[in-house]
């Protein structure tokens, strides 16, 4: 008489939470998620394509449009293979600048993370304080490049444009005025026993997963992997800088919950301002770019670089004929391999699990469809 | 209201002439447009309010920009909302699709029908004026099943059914907690309820055991708070899982009701709450300072800001806390509130034996 069937869902690509237009199918039984297929490609722009049609400089605010939470990481990923493809000694003051500006954009990221991870929670709160720090962020970068959002700062053989002088001042300002605030979103909602409840023991991703996901970044260290392109394939100069590498312990689920790979990014910042302040004290002076001709042809060759982004690594693979243009350029970054891990984390979940899961993964659309 | 219309029928010539029940249908429904329009009001002012304080907590203004201060930026948002155009989706039930709105909206305001504002302001003393109000919050769990059930959107079901299981689940735990207050009381009606608490703050219900009594309260404002689906139980509404629950698909005047009716219950529940524990109209000191029939402006005076506290207590609660997941929703009721509210009753029960 009663005829009972798993219902369907589309959960996106227009749901409040799915970051953007990330499209995820559910099959549910009741609050229960027994299946669940992502579906990428709604913002699929065919920048891959693109590479082979434009100049190696033209290039580069394309890659602003990859992570545009973290376009500084981006454009420097990107001139680094270019560099790494031409064999280009990048000068130490544009390696203090990348480094300073990384990891300056590394916090507005995960400021914007901690925002959403709270507000796909329920928790309206922590999004409009993150976005206050957020802002100084980028005046710190309006006030460099102009731009506050896809900066096109990195040039190949280094950035655009050199600090103002104000810049260091301000920005030790910013990072005094910082550190506390993390105290701050700690008491508002990392202990928060709701927030507690709803992100521990939620979405565990053990080792062997992460390593078969091939998962990067903070979702992997939050399953307890000790790995960091900055520490372990250091560029840039990052081997002078003194920081740790957060993993997530534990302390309120098991190792690789949700509320590890959240609590992971709350460390980075922290670690992140300990670096800025390194790098603006040890910031030498002189070329803020290398020579690089105008008409820029890299050798015939192939090259693969790739940095610590915020979500993981981004790295750029690029295949060079010796004319203009890249014969094929391909991009590798950390959200796609976040998103393929989804439907084995997200079985047996419930919807509300699906939402902290996907919210704790801290991933971007723009990113995954290129 | 029975006061107040002896009152008028024996001061007022006029109204001798008219057959008393005449007179006593229009007093009722002047009554009762009143307290429909104060109630309107608030959710109303209430939404600014709410947006004013969000703001504060979130370290931003609130509505600042229709009127003095955005006092009047609800009558914008009404106004827009009535403009707009009244989508009644294809796949929906279309007759219970219409309906759910005047429904959620009518038992809202229904509850107040039995509310003491002061000693004379009152629509009707009903003897069994809690259990009332027990009853006609409950219709409102039909009414929200039948929005999230005749939208034909997958997402307002999800909200229906979890709104469905939530408030007849919280139902238990408030009832419980009331028939304590019952029991202190010695009667039902909400009037005497409150007459039962004069002489002070220390005379009031949630002073009166308070071993028990004062987590009683702390258990009826928590499952009141789960019973008008605010954060952190606002699961069958929230945004970032369901969309919207079981409002989604409704648009303009009818997404209104939905808002009023939330922010209306929101009222009744701190109402409710304040008549039962805190004394409803009854002032914090013995006595009047007002003689005679002025002291009911006293009493309206400590009844609204009483209410208006526990109302802004909610808004608080609601912008700093993450949502609860369902199941935990659940274990909170049956395994923490429920036991509790058992205790409070046999301890308040206990306690009056003994003393």
């Amino acid at each position: 008489m009663f005829d009972t069937e798993e219902l369907v869902i589309n959960m996106g690509p227009q749901h409040p939470s799915t970051h953007g237009v990330l499209r995820l199918v559910l099959k549910t039984d009741g609050e229960i998620v027994s299946e669940v297929v992502p579906y990428v490609g709604y913002l699929h722009r065919a920048l891959e394509k693109i590479a082979e049609r434009v100049t190696y400089i033209q290039f580069m605010p394309f890659t602003d449009r990859l992570d545009y939470l973290a376009a500084m990481n981006c454009n420097f990923a990107y001139a680094g293979a270019v560099e790494k493809l031409a064999g280009i000694e990048v000068p130490p003051r544009a390696q203090g600048l990348r480094v300073i500006f990384s990891e300056l954009n590394r916090i507005a990221s995960h400021l914007v993370f901690f925002g959403t991870c709270g507000l796909d929670l329920g928790a309206w709160t922590p999004l409009l304080y993150a976005f206050r720090e957020r802002e100084m962020v980028l005046e710190l970068f309006e006030m460099t490049c102009g731009a506050r959002l896809t900066y096109n700062y990195g040039r190949i053989g280094g950035v655009s444009f050199d600090i103002p002088p104000e810049f260091e001042k301000e920005t030790l300002e910013f990072c005094d005025y910082f550190v506390p605030r993390i105290k701050e979103y700690n008491e508002l909602l990392t202990g928060n026993r709701v927030f507690v409840h709803r992100t521990a023991n939620v979405g565990v991703i053990s080792q062997e997963q992460a390593k078969r996901y091939s998962l990067v970044g903070p979702n992997l260290r939050g399953s307890g992997i000790k790995f960091d392109l900055r520490k372990d394939e250091p560029y840039w100069g990052y081997e002078k800088y003194d920081f740790n590498v957060p993993v997530g312990a534990g302390e309120y689920g098991v190792v690789g919950d949700a509320w590890n790979r959240y609590w992971v990014r709350i460390l980075e910042m922290t670690e992140s301002v300990k670096i800025i302040r390194q790098a603006l004290a040890q910031l030498p002076s002189g070329d803020i770019i290398a020579k690089v001709p105008k008409v820029f042809k890299p050798p015939v060759g192939e090259a693969y670089f790739r940095a610590e982004s915020p979500r993981g690594e981004t790295g750029f693979y690029i295949v060079s004929d010796g004319t203009q243009k890249p014969s094929r350029l391909r991009i590798r970054t950390g959200s796609f391999t976040g998103v393929s891990i989804i439907p084995e984390v997200g079985k047996g979940a419930m919807i509300s699990d699906l939402v902290a899961i996907v919210g704790s993964m801290d991933i971007i659309l723009p990113e995954i469809d290129r | 209201m029975y006061d107040i219309i002896n009152y008028f029928v024996t001061n007022v010539k006029i109204l001798q002439s008219i057959p008393f029940w005449m007179v006593q249908a229009a007093f009722m429904l002047a009554g009762c447009g009143a307290v429909l329009g104060v109630a309107a009001l608030f959710a109303g002012v209430g939404s600014v309010v709410e947006r004013n304080i969000a703001g504060r907590i979130q370290a931003r203004y609130g509505p600042n920009r229709v009127g003095p201060w955005g006092w009047m930026q609800f009558l914008a948002d009404g106004i827009k909302l009535v403009l707009k155009e009244d989508l009644i989706p294809d796949a929906s039930a279309k007759m219970p699709f219409r309906l759910a709105p005047y429904f959620i909206f009518t038992v809202a305001f229904a509850a107040f029908i039995v509310v003491p504002f002061s000693q004379k302001l009152q629509i009707a003393d009903l003897n069994i004026g809690i259990l009332y109000i027990i009853s006609v919050s409950s219709i409102v769990v039909i009414a929200i099943l039948l929005a999230g059930w005749s939208s034909g959107n997958k997402w307002s079901l999800f909200g229906a059914m979890r709104s469905a299981a939530q408030i007849i689940s919280y139902e238990v735990p408030v009832t419980i907690t009331i028939l304590a207050v019952i029991m202190m009381a010695g009667t039902m009606s909400m009037q005497e309820i409150t007459a039962g608490q004069s002489g002070g703050i220390w005379r009031w219900f949630i002073f009166r055991y308070p071993l028990f009594t004062i987590p009683a309260f702390l258990v009826y404002y928590i499952a009141s708070i789960a019973e008008v689906n605010r954060t952190p139980f606002d699961i069958p509404e929230a945004e970032s899982e369901l969309v919207a629950g079981y409002h989604t698909e409704y648009s303009s005047m009818r997404f209104a009701m939905f808002m009023m009716s939330e922010y209306v219950n929101v009222l009744a529940v701190s109402a409710i709450a304040v008549t039962m524990f805190l004394g409803g109209w009854q002032s914090p000191y013995p006595g009047h300072i007002f003689p005679g029939i002025w002291s009911n402006i006293e009493g309206l005076f400590w009844f609204f800001s009483k209410t208006f506290f526990l109302v802004f207590l909610m808004m608080w609660i609601r912008w700093t806390l993450p949502r609860y997941r369902v199941d935990q929703l659940m274990d909170l009721c049956w395994k923490v509130l429920l036991p509790v509210s058992f205790i409070n009753l046999f301890g308040i029960c206990a306690w009056m034996l003994l003393a």
